[in-house]
């Protein structure tokens, strides 16, 4: 079945079963790695993408339900989003498996709080797993791409 | 090697351990593999019959571009731990090349060429990267460079000596210069020299500075760094497995008529590990999968739970209890030979015990396997790529070597990616194989499949008795341990599995203690166990550290004056210790915590480098929350600062999430845990903030790694001690 969808901006039209969750058309159909599979359950956040702006688990997300809704991925960032920058400043990543996720969820922080305190950026990443603990240059980085002192 | 970069004994011991250990296993590994062990014939020649790797003129770790620009090619696996810029480093500083071009590209694998030369296999392991790669990449560099120097001195009609390089290009005082691009073509026709001369360490001009950062930072943070997960290859099949719900079951047999009926859905076979589902994609294998019917042969299943050896353990390690049918093995003793226990003023009777811990890196195992039709390739995030390849050669019936692997980066891996059996990687080649024709087979395994496949840190047991004199210090030390071997069905020949007391093993506080009786035995128990990140370290660290504070306690002293008593007692074997401790005292400071925390001290030594941290603890509803952590870390020279820190952060926090929360707990023999709700990590709001200094030193680099992973769970039962009064006795802290 063609189901519609708005990835990055454009429409694109998919041939998946309206429950398949949108990580696995993403990665499989459409081939933008960038979200990652991490537990399938909405518990680590690798998968989070933005739906009309807010942070989402794209695990979770049965492309049945995503008409006309504006899906964005960390391919939309085009690598020049000031949180990018911080992230390669801070040389946040290790292994760098959860980082897409761990940048979409700053990204949708910032566009809310723009001057973020600690209670909200623990509010906002506490479902973005890292399992190489790199927590404290994310922490860094979010603040300088929002340009409050670190405490 | 320069004499003074040799490493004090208290660093080389272990390394020499570890050498012959892993050695071993590589020559075993091709008894059994069936290929006859030549005599006279090096292991890595064996293990890389049938490769084809091309070298190109300045050998094989260095590339030129035509424009100058460095490839530095990385024999190890980049999974986080930043072998990439270390290597990359050392062949920079060398070759005074311009550092903002150089670049990194994965070795293909081939046993002679890009061996660890610690364990005498491609492979990565046991934080060896740097420490193994210190003479070759360096000279490696100034090989290169002796290449450029002679292409210029013959360009220019000047004495070589009177060269100097800087940033990629070469100078004469006449004013005469010419780039690494310019000389290129010449460059590549000299003969490259064997025994170059290596910078003194005072010269260096990169290692050791800030700008030693991570190259692929920029990768992984625009969702462009190519993981296993995100191969995609032309008519490629993805699979999953279903697998047996207790370890050592079997198919007896499967009904796949739903899964068959899934779109998608290609095939369903039985392979030696399970029913594996072949489909278009990943939903529609996952869905097929999950529509099959499995009738499992449990008969030979561990059924076991994590109680039932908990209770056999600690009758094992009772001498009261104990029937004398366990194998002991001593690993230490003093007086050689045996004795009788002095008489002890006071003295402390303890226990221990430590769950099964899953790895559980991000990227949940997988692997891509082409097979047949002329090809034999993986293509994954491969830890041990010799093991990897004997392993598909048996399955397939080939030489280890025409084993084409295409490395890539790996979403974590704590040690999962290696192990002997190759599992993951064993299951997607049995799946190609029976797909056949070389068409490419993506293995996913869901992250229940993942966190329910076993390979865990061992559940293990401590038991101690610890006397002390009137001066306080230890005077009597009797310690046993009860535990899994991770070397169980490798083929060792013979020696102790000492991964699974090392850190108890040559500890300093044993040294200066005048009676030591330190004995190992290992049960067998039908769950698949592994080295975990900082491997034995993740419990003996635990036990000498707490076991420390609990007799300095007892002996009425400061727990860093004490161990400051013993370190400088045990003489060279403490020295870096002792320094590491002060620094971390210094800069804590100790004493003297935030309002409203205490402090908790920890030391160990794991893998040649030393770590000491300072934990601010405090109790939050019950639960231990850890604020600000002080770290020394003693690793040899540092080649990049940044991510030595980098390391102690992350190896803080994964220590710190399996001391809260960490355990895999088995029920009749089923893991109860499944996914990240069951297996609880450690999350932003509960991340300590790290701050790390090192100590200068110009001996050889060891590794960073895992050291930082066993310190912090002591430290925080430390902090906790003095809190409260009351000693730990188990991992986690946080019950389920």
């Amino acid at each position: 079945m063609a189901i519609p969808l708005n990835i990055n901006g454009k429409d694109v039209s998919v041939d998946a079963s309206a429950d398949t969750p949108l990580l696995w058309v993403l990665r499989d159909d459409l081939q933008l790695t960038g979200t990652k599979y991490g537990c399938g359950i909405a518990q680590c956040g690798a998968c989070t993408v933005h739906l009309d702006g807010q942070p989402m688990r794209s695990c979770q997300a049965p492309i049945g339900s995503l008409a006309g809704v504006k899906i964005l991925t960390i391919e939309s960032l085009g690598g020049t989003h000031p949180i990018q920058a911080a992230w390669v400043k801070h040389d946040v990543p290790q292994c760098g498996y959860c980082q897409s996720g761990q940048i979409m969820s700053a990204v949708a922080l910032l566009a809310k709080t723009p001057k973020p305190n600690d209670a909200d950026i623990d509010a906002a990443m506490n479902g973005n797993i890292c399992r190489c603990g790199t927590y404290q240059r994310i922490r860094a980085a979010i603040k300088d791409a929002a340009g409050v002192a670190t405490a | 090697m320069d004499a003074s970069h040799s490493m004090p004994a208290t660093a080389a011991k272990p390394k020499k351990r570890l050498i012959t250990t892993r050695r071993a296993f590589v020559v075993g590994a091709l008894v059994v593999g069936g290929g006859a062990l030549l005599v006279g014939v090096k292991p890595t020649d064996v293990l890389s019959l049938g490769a084809n790797t091309p070298i190109g003129p300045f050998g094989p770790f260095i590339r030129f571009d035509p424009d100058g620009a460095v490839t530095v090619v990385n024999k190890h696996i980049e999974f986080g731990q930043g072998s990439h810029v270390g290597l990359a480093a050392m062949v920079a500083e060398e070759l005074d090349a311009d550092w903002d071009k150089v670049q990194i590209a994965q070795a293909p694998a081939n046993a002679r060429i890009y061996a660890n030369l610690s364990v005498g296999a491609q492979g990565t392991g046991g934080s060896t990267a740097i420490a193994n790669s210190w003479d070759q990449f360096r000279t490696a560099g100034a090989a290169a460079r002796a290449m450029f120097i002679e292409a210029a001195a013959t360009k220019f009609g000047v004495p070589a000596a009177q060269l100097t390089v800087k940033d990629s290009v070469i100078s004469h005082p006449s004013g005469k210069s010419a780039s690494f691009a310019e000389l290129l073509p010449d460059a590549a026709k000299v003969t490259p020299p064997q025994s170059p001369p290596l910078k003194d360490p005072k010269a260096f001009t990169l290692i050791g500075t800030d700008r030693v950062r991570r190259k692929d930072a920029v990768a992984k943070s625009t969702g462009t760094a190519r993981f296993t997960q995100d191969v995609h290859l032309p008519n490629m099949l993805t699979a999953m497995v279903a697998h047996p719900p207790r370890f050592g079951g079997q198919v007896a047999s499967f009904d796949d008529s739903a899964a068959r009926k899934v779109p998608g859905v290609v095939d369903v076979f039985k392979v030696p590990s399970g029913v594996a589902v072949v489909a278009a994609n990943t939903f529609a294998a996952r869905q097929g999968r999950d529509a099959l019917k499995v009738q499992w042969d449990e008969s030979k299943a561990e059924t076991r739970g994590s109680d039932d050896l908990l209770t056999q353990y600690h009758s094992t390690s009772d001498p009261a209890a104990t029937g004398g049918a366990t194998n002991w093995q001593v690993f230490e003793q003093q007086p050689k030979g045996g004795g009788v226990a002095p008489a002890a003023a006071k003295s402390l009777d303890l226990t221990y015990d430590f769950p099964f811990l899953a790895h559980a890196p991000m990227e949940p195992m997988n692997c891509v396997a082409e097979i047949g039709g002329g090809k034999l390739k993986l293509t994954v995030g491969s830890q041990i790529p010799t093991i990897d390849q004997l392993n598909t050669a048996m399955i397939v019936g080939a030489l280890p070597g025409s084993v084409e692997i295409e490395q890539l980066y790996a979403g974590g891996s704590f040690g999962r990616r290696a192990n002997f059996q190759s599992d993951y990687v064993a299951e997607c080649v049995h799946i190609a194989k029976h797909v056949g024709g070389g068409r490419p087979v993506k293995l996913v395994w869901a992250r229940e499949d993942d966190m329910t496949g076993g390979y865990y840190r061992p559940l293990t047991h401590h038991r101690l008795k610890v006397g002390i004199g009137a001066d306080g210090m230890p005077v009597s030390w009797i310690h046993r341990v009860v535990s899994q071997s991770v070397m169980k069905g490798s083929p060792i020949p013979g020696g102790m599995d000492t991964s699974s007391v090392e850190g108890a093993m040559g500890s300093p506080y044993l040294k200066v203690t005048p009676f030591v009786d330190g004995q190992l035995t290992f049960v067998d128990v039908g769950v698949p166990v592994l080295w975990w990140r900082s491997v034995g370290a993740t419990h003996t660290a635990f036990v000498m550290e707490h076991t420390v504070d609990q007799i300095a306690r007892l002996a009425g002293k400061d727990p860093v004056d004490y161990r400051r008593a013993l370190y400088t007692k045990a003489g060279a074997a403490g020295a870096r210790h002792l320094a590491v401790l002060n620094l971390a005292a210094e800069k804590a400071p100790w004493g003297k915590p935030a309002n409203g925390w205490t402090q908790g001290v920890a030391v160990h030594e794991s893998f040649g480098t030393v770590v000491g941290q300072i934990a601010e603890v405090k109790l939050d509803g019950g639960r231990p929350r850890v604020g600000r952590v002080v770290t020394a870390i003693d690793c040899g020279i540092a080649i990049s600062p940044d991510q030595i820190a980098a390391q102690m952060e992350g190896g803080t926090c994964l220590g710190l999430a399996a001391a809260l929360y960490g355990k895999i707990e088995l029920k009749g023999g089923v893991v109860q845990q499944r996914n990240f709700d069951g297996y609880q990590v450690l999350r932003m709001s509960e991340a300590p903030q790290v701050e790390t200094y090192i100590v200068r030193s110009l001996n050889r680099p060891s590794g960073a790694g895992e050291p930082g992973t066993p310190v912090i769970a002591p430290a925080v039962a430390n902090a906790l001690l003095a809190l409260t009064g009351k000693a730990t006795t188990s991992l986690p802290f946080v019950a389920a």
